[in-house]
C-alpha cells in the first residue's frame, strides 16, 4: 500500500521502527496493546468461572462467566428447537454451509462437469434439508416452524432472502436500464422505494399489515413473510448493483449480438448477464454480508433469531444480568462468518483484477 | 389471410413489440395494486375500521421523556409523532457529525506511515464492520444500564457533568429565550463577516484569515458578558439529578452505536477518497516546500472530500434509516412512536404508511440535493461520482 502522502514505500510507508517519532509511537502502542492483552488475560483465564451454577456464583470472581456458555450454548446456537432433535438443524446447517462453499468456489466453476455436478447437488441437498428442518417423515418427528432458531435460522433468512432477491435483482436490474420507458419507471420506482425506507419498517409492514393485504383466511408464517420482507428489500440493493454493471458492458458487445441474429433474451443471458453480474460479484458478496448481519433485526418483531436466542438465553432467573457473556459468543459467529466472506469478496476482486485504479 | 399477416408484421416490429411488453407489465402491475387494494378495504371494512387519520388529533395517553417538540402524554398523536421525528433528527444529526470526526480520524491513521498504528486500526474497522449494528446497539444499552454508577456515585468527567447508569445531565440555560442574546450575536458576527469577505481592502490584508474566527468568536462572548444567560446546574436531589439538561441511557447508546458502527464504514470511503487524489497533486505540493500538516490540510483533504461527498451522503442516509434500531431499547423515535400509537389505537395502516412516506421523503430530498450537488460539481469540471 502507498501511503497519503505519494512519498515511496522505502522512506515512510511500512515501517514500525524505521524513525525514532515512529519508533516512539510504535512503542507506546504495543505497550497499550500489551496491558490491553494482559487485561483480557486476566478475565478471562485468571479469573474466569468455569464451574458456577447462577449468575452470581460468577460474578463473584468478576471474570468471564465460561460456565454460562457451557449451560446455554446450545440454546443460543439453536433458539427453541426441540433439545433431542437439535442434530438435526446442526446436519442441515453443515449442509447448508458445504453447499454454498462449493457453489461460491472458483475451483468448482472451472471443472468441466463442476457447474451441473452443483445443480444436481442442490437438487438433491434442498429436499433433504427441509426434510431435517421439519420433519414428519420417515420417523422425524415433526417440528413447527416456530420453534426454528437462532443459527440455522440467521443462515436460512439471509440466504434464501439473497437467492430470491437474485433473481428478482436481475429483472430489475434489467427493466431499471430498459429502453421501454414504462418498465424503467417501474424498475426505478420499485429501487427508490425500497432502499428508501428502513428494513425495520419493512418487517413492521410484514408481521402486523400482511393480514390486511391479503384475503381472509390465508395466513403465512411469520418467518416466511420476513422471509419474503427480506428478499424484496435486498432485491433493491442487488438489482442497483447489477445496474453498474450492465451500464458497464460496451456497446460493441449488443452489436455483435445483434450481429450474429442473437434475440434480446438470447443476448441477455448468453452475452450481457455473464459479463455484468461477474462484475459485480463483490458488491453481491458485500450485499450478502449486510443481508447476513441485517437479519438480526428480526429481533424487534420477536423472532428468536441468533441475536434474539441470545437475548433469550439470559432470561431464566439463575443467568439474569449476563449480556457480555451471550453478546460476545454471537459476535464472534458473526465476525467468523462476515469476515471468511468479505476475505472471499476480496480475494475475488484480486483475481478477477477489478476494483483497481 | 390479411389478420395473421398484419399480426405478425406487428409482432416482427420493435417498436410495437415494446409497446405490448410495457403494456402488459403494466396491466400486472395495476392488476396486483387493484387486488391488494380491494382485499385492503375489504379487510378494513370486515373489522369497522376505514383508512382515517383523524386520529391523529385524539389523545395519546403514552409517555415519553425527552423530546424537542414538548409532547407529553395527553397531547394529540400528531404532536407525538412531530416528537418521534424530533428525536430521530436530533440523533440522526449529532450522530453525522460525531461520525464524520471519528471516521475522518480513523482513515487518517488507517493511512499513517505507522504499520503498527494502520494494522490496528484495520482490525478495528474489520471487526466492527463484521458485527450487526443491533447487536452493538443491545451490547451498548446493557453496557450503560449495568456498568455504570448509580446516580449517588456518578462519574463527573467536567466540572457539573455527570455520568451515570439513568443517563448524562449537564449545566443548560434555563429556558431557550436566555440564548437568544447569543444567537443574535453570532448571526451577527456571520453577516458582518459576510459583507468584509467582499471588501477589497480587506482581501489582501494579513487581518483576512483571521477574520472569520473573531467574528464569530468575538460577538458571542461580548453577548456571554453583557447579558449572561442563567444556567441551571444539576444536583442530586434524593435518588436522582434534577435541574440541568439531560439525555438518556437510550440516547447515548443509540449514539455511541451508530458513530461507531458508521464510522467504520465512513473511514473506508474517506480513505479511498484520499487515495483517489491524482498523486500529481502531492508532487506538486511537496515541490513548493509544504510541510505534512499542511500538505494534508490545504492540498490532499479538499481534493479527497470532494470525491468522497457522494458517497458519504449516502452513508449520512443510512445512518438515518439505521436510527430507527432505536426500537429494540425503547428510545422514543419515529418508528417506536408509531408502534407505541399502532398499540393504543389499532391504526396500523395509518401508521406504517406515515412512518414509511416520512422516512421516504428524507429520502428522495437527499438523493435531490445530492443530484443538484453532483450537477454543479460536474459543471465545474471536477471530479464527480
Amino acid at each position: 500500500m502507498k501511503g497519503i502522502y505519494g512519498i515511496p514505500k522505502k522512506r515512510f510507508g511500512g515501517g514500525i521502527f524505521d524513525t525514532p517519532g515512529n519508533a516512539l509511537f510504535s512503542l507506546i502502542l504495543l505497550a497499550l496493546l500489551v496491558h490491553w492483552g494482559m487485561g483480557v488475560w486476566d478475565w478471562t483465564i485468571t479469573r474466569g468461572t468455569w464451574q458456577a451454577e447462577t449468575a452470581e456464583q460468577c460474578a463473584r470472581n468478576g471474570g468471564f462467566c465460561w460456565a454460562f456458555l457451557r449451560d446455554r450454548w446450545r440454546l443460543i446456537l439453536f433458539g427453541p428447537y426441540p433439545f433431542q432433535e437439535q442434530w438435526r438443524p446442526a446436519l442441515a446447517l453443515v449442509v447448508c454451509l458445504a453447499l454454498l462453499s462449493a457453489s461460491v468456489s472458483t475451483w468448482i466453476w472451472g471443472k468441466a462437469l463442476g457447474p451441473r455436478l452443483l445443480l444436481f447437488c442442490w437438487i438433491l441437498g434442498v429436499p433433504l434439508m427441509a426434510l431435517l428442518m421439519i420433519g414428519g417423515m420417515l420417523g422425524i418427528p415433526r417440528v413447527p416452524i416456530r420453534l426454528w432458531g437462532g443459527l440455522p435460522l440467521t443462515v436460512m433468512l439471509a440466504s434464501v432472502g439473497v437467492s430470491l432477491a437474485f433473481l428478482l435483482a436481475i429483472a430489475l436490474a434489467l427493466g431499471r436500464v430498459s429502453k421501454m420507458p414504462v418498465l424503467r419507471w417501474m424498475a426505478t420506482g420499485y429501487i427508490e422505494f425500497f432502499r428508501g425506507v428502513p428494513l425495520i419498517a419493512l418487517l413492521f409492514l410484514a408481521a402486523i399489515l400482511f393480514p390486511y393485504f391479503v384475503p381472509p383466511g390465508w395466513s403465512m408464517d411469520t418467518l416466511l413473510r420476513a422471509q419474503l420482507a427480506f428478499a424484496l428489500f435486498f432485491a433493491a440493493y442487488m438489482a442497483e448493483a447489477m445496474r453498474g454493471g450492465l451500464q458497464s458492458i460496451s456497446p460493441g458487445q449488443y452489436d455483435a449480438a445483434q450481429a450474429l441474429g442473437l434475440s434480446w433474451w438470447q443476448t441477455q443471458r448468453r452475452i450481457i448477464l455473464p459479463q455484468a453480474l461477474r462484475k459485480v460479484i463483490p458488491s453481491l458478496v458485500n450485499i450478502f454480508i449486510a443481508a447476513f448481519k441485517d437479519t438480526s433485526l428480526v429481533v424487534v418483531i420477536s423472532m428468536l433469531d441468533l441475536l434474539g436466542a441470545a437475548n433469550a438465553s439470559t432470561a431464566e432467573a439463575k443467568w439474569w444480568g449476563l449480556y457480555i457473556e451471550p453478546y460476545l459468543f454471537i459476535a464472534l459467529i458473526y465476525l467468523i462468518f462476515c469476515s471468511a466472506m468479505s476475505a472471499y469478496s476480496r480475494g475475488l476482486e484480486r483475481r478477477l483484477g477489478i476494483g483497481e485504479r | 389471410m390479411a389478420m395473421p399477416n398484419l399480426l405478425s408484421r406487428l409482432w416482427h416490429r420493435p417498436s410495437s413489440r415494446a409497446r405490448l411488453w410495457q403494456a402488459l407489465a403494466l396491466g400486472l402491475f395495476g392488476a396486483a395494486i387493484w387486488w391488494l387494494w380491494t382485499n385492503l378495504t375489504g379487510n378494513l371494512a370486515r373489522r369497522d375500521l376505514g383508512i382515517d387519520f383523524r386520529f391523529l388529533s385524539g389523545r395519546a395517553s403514552f409517555e415519553f421523556g425527552e423530546n424537542l417538540a414538548g409532547y407529553q402524554a395527553g397531547d394529540s398523536f400528531l404532536r407525538a409523532f412531530l416528537a418521534g421525528l424530533g428525536n430521530t433528527i436530533q440523533v440522526a444529526v449529532a450522530g453525522i457529525v460525531l461520525t464524520t470526526i471519528l471516521a475522518l480520524a480513523l482513515a487518517l491513521v488507517r493511512l499513517s506511515p505507522n504499520r503498527l498504528a494502520r494494522r490496528l486500526t484495520g482490525t478495528w474497522i474489520e471487526l466492527i464492520r463484521n458485527t450487526p449494528l443491533l447487536l452493538q446497539l443491545l451490547f451498548w444499552h446493557q453496557f450503560i444500564i449495568r456498568q455504570l454508577p448509580m446516580p449517588r456515585q456518578a462519574w463527573e468527567p467536567l466540572p457539573g457533568v455527570f455520568l451515570s447508569n439513568r443517563g448524562l445531565v449537564f449545566p443548560a440555560p434555563e429556558t431557550a429565550a436566555a440564548l437568544l442574546p447569543m444567537i443574535c450575536a453570532v448571526l451577527v458576527g456571520i453577516s458582518v463577516a459576510l459583507v468584509l469577505r467582499r471588501t477589497p481592502s480587506v482581501h489582501g490584508s494579513r487581518l483576512y484569515h483571521f477574520l472569520p474566527i473573531c467574528l464569530l468568536v468575538a460577538p458571542p462572548l461580548i453577548a456571554l458578558l453583557i447579558a449572561p444567560p442563567s444556567i441551571s446546574f444539576p444536583e442530586l436531589k434524593g435518588f436522582n439529578f434534577h435541574g440541568g439538561s439531560s439525555v438518556s441511557p437510550e440516547f447515548i447508546a443509540l449514539l455511541c452505536a451508530l458513530v461507531i458502527y458508521q464510522s467504520a464504514f465512513m473511514a473506508e470511503t474517506i480513505r479511498s477518497g484520499i487515495l483517489a487524489v491524482p498523486k500529481g497533486q502531492i508532487e506538486a505540493a511537496q515541490a513548493l516546500g509544504l510541510p505534512r500538516f499542511q500538505l494534508l490540510w490545504l492540498v490532499v483533504l479538499p481534493q479527497a472530500l470532494r470525491i468522497a461527498i457522494p458517497p458519504v451522503t449516502s452513508q449520512y442516509l443510512s445512518l438515518t434509516k439505521n436510527s430507527s434500531l432505536a426500537v429494540a431499547i425503547g428510545y422514543p423515535d419515529l418508528v417506536r412512536v408509531s408502534q407505541v400509537t399502532i398499540s393504543e389505537t389499532g391504526r396500523a395502516v395509518e401508521c406504517v404508511s406515515i412512518l414509511l412516506a416520512v422516512y421516504l421523503s428524507l429520502s428522495l430530498f437527499t438523493a435531490l440535493i445530492m443530484d443538484v450537488y453532483n450537477r454543479r460539481v460536474m459543471r465545474r469540471g471536477g471530479a464527480a461520482a
